[in-house]
């Protein structure tokens, strides 16, 4: 006879396949690395402080504080700006125009690319050839021809993230089955309607997915070239007191960049989960 | 062209290859107003060819089909068409999916004006298919059996002059299966449709058909070589069946109908028995055959 405890194994609480997390333990796992890491550099911190007050490398949380104090609400003096926010508005501009523009530029063509084999003749190799040209390589050349000012930065975020936006849409365009399509030239759709219409709307979410995907190396974008050529910008920023080794500041402003960024990515996302219900539809039940 | 004018759908000496191989040789097909044709064959056999080829999705490499007389082309509203699968819009609710094909027929600011009555349209036919209670739903949210009836519904509405059917309840389970046949009989009767079925069920093509074809690749022609399986598949047999249908699927139970069925198993999917191309049993009135060589 088997006994009857045998039969139900219990499912271990953080090993292997087949763990099963308590809900409790789920959020300590997940604050876990966040804690060691402030844990590490206090100490570091500390230790560093301890050896040489002077120190510029690890400084302590009051000097972090300060520095935010100064930067995010306090007026500059030789400006008559706070910094911060100058610097966040800046920076948030050409971001967001650069990504407008790429988004409504990738959309087009990857749209019209996938359902139209005209279309996709004429510009899948030279689109796949644009993909593969390192975007920085030519940040040269765009600050010659454009100018250091707004438009030589916008132009690289545009042509480091328009490729492959391009190509993801033009994959998704390529996906719909092609049953749709003869289904919606049967409910009197023209050719125009086919793409317009019905397979327009169905790639919405997933460029707001790729949007929010490109944004990091839009970031990565933005930030070199404020860091050549700019006179305001957050990468600006960063580079200019890198100079004076204020690691505190860079901190603040590192801080707030990544701050920016996950609140993007966040509002992305929930923006797809809210608006377009149909398209993950795993997320119920 | 003038012969073929009484006949809703007529194919003509239609072959379909691909590459080399020859999927569907010599089809002769003329198919009246009001039918309810059923097609079935072995796996492979081309059903589904032919029904792409008729709908406009794929073009015949030889032969002409006419619809009222004229050459088809390219897919167009006078042929609805129910697929297996993705007939339904993923991005839009039941109602905006039914509603469908009354907005994309219009030009786009026309459809914003007429929203309304496309609507009220729209509510009537899910009603007829029993779904006015799920219209706010989106395709992923229904049942298989569901999105079948919405995708009969979002084809009605454009009052096509002929319905094709691609394995529609292929993927259903028996119940539904059931369900839903006695569901789309009653709205051809009800539409006085034209409807032509493919299915891998004899069962159904014999229950629901008006008429049934039996599509194989297995027949002997004096022209071919005795063992080439690489011939395209033809119509072998042709039966008018029960034009007044019963409204109950107790008649799947009787002998007749058992023995039907055996008699186009025996006709179309037996490799081993072939008949001679010039013995068919072609016993519909509208069947035809021209022999080419």
């Amino acid at each position: 006879m088997v006994e009857k405890k045998d039969m139900r194994r219990k499912l271990p609480v953080f090993f292997g396949l087949h763990a099963k997390l308590p809900r409790g333990l789920g959020i300590v796992l997940a604050l876990l690395p966040f804690a060691l890491l402030v844990i590490v550099y206090l100490t570091a911190s500390d230790i560093r402080q301890k050896a040489n007050p002077q120190d510029k490398l690890l400084p302590p949380v009051s000097k972090i504080a300060k520095a935010l104090e100064k930067s995010a609400f306090t007026l500059d003096k030789r400006s008559g700006v706070i910094l911060l926010w100058q610097d966040t508005a800046s920076s948030l501009r050409r971001l967001g125009i650069g990504m407008m523009v790429s988004a409504c530029l990738g959309f087009l063509m990857g749209l019209n690319m996938g359902l139209l084999p005209g279309i996709r003749g004429l510009s899948l190799s030279f689109v796949t050839f644009i993909s593969n040209i390192p975007p920085l390589a030519i940040l040269p050349i765009l600050f010659i021809s454009f100018g250091v000012g707004e438009v030589g930065k916008v132009m690289l975020i545009i042509l480091g993230t328009f490729p492959l936006i391009t190509r993801d849409i033009y994959l998704a365009a390529k996906r719909i089955p092609k049953e749709n399509i003869v289904k919606a030239l049967t409910l009197g759709a023209s050719q125009f309607g086919v793409v317009y219409r019905v397979v327009f709307p169905q790639v919405i979410p997933r460029l707001i997915d790729t949007v929010r995907l490109s944004l990091g190396a839009a970031w990565l974008f933005l930030i070199a070239s404020e860091a050549i050529a700019s006179q305001d910008g957050l990468g600006y920023r960063i580079f200019l007191v890198r100079r004076y080794l204020s690691m505190d500041m860079i901190i603040v402003y590192v801080a707030w960049i990544t701050f920016l960024a996950f609140l993007a990515d966040l509002g992305l996302r929930k923006l797809v989960a809210v608006r377009y219900p149909w398209y993950s539809p795993r997320a119920e039940g | 062209m003038t012969e073929n004018t009484p006949f809703l759908l007529y194919l003509e000496d239609v072959q379909k290859q691909y590459g080399e191989k020859i999927v569907l040789d010599d089809i002769d097909l003329a198919v009246k107003q009001g039918a309810f044709c059923t097609v079935v064959g072995p796996s492979g056999c081309g059903k589904s060819t032919l029904l792409r080829l008729i709908l406009g999705q794929e073009q015949a490499t030889s032969g002409r089909i006419f619809m009222e007389g004229v050459p088809i082309a390219l897919p167009s509203p006078d042929r609805g068409i129910v697929y297996q699968r993705y007939s339904l819009f993923p991005h839009l609710t039941i109602l905006d999916n039914t509603m469908l094909g009354k907005q994309l027929s219009v030009p786009f600011w026309t459809s914003l004006r007429r929203k309304k009555t496309a609507r009220d349209e729209a509510m009537h036919y899910l009603e007829s298919v029993h779904l006015g209670a799920h219209a706010k739903k989106y395709p992923h949210q229904l049942s298989g059996g569901m999105q079948q009836r919405v995708a009969i519904a979002q084809a009605l509405i454009m009052k096509p002059k002929i319905l094709l059917m691609d394995e529609p309840f292929g993927a259903l389970d028996p119940g539904t299966r059931e369900a839903m046949q006695l569901l789309i009989l009653e709205l051809w009767e009800a539409h006085g449709m034209t409807i032509f079925f493919v299915t891998h069920d004899l069962e159904e093509a014999v229950f629901l058909g008006t008429r049934i074809l039996v599509l194989s690749q297995y027949y002997r022609h004096e022209s071919a070589s005795r063992e080439s399986s690489g011939q395209g598949a033809r119509i072998v047999a042709d039966y008018p069946l029960n034009t007044r249908k019963a409204r109950s699927t107790r008649v799947k139970e009787t002998a007749k109908f058992g023995r039907l069925i055996q008699r186009i198993r025996y006709d179309g999917f037996d490799p081993e028995y072939r008949q001679d191309a010039r013995e068919f049993n072609l016993k519909h009135t509208d069947s035809f055959i021209t022999f080419t060589e």
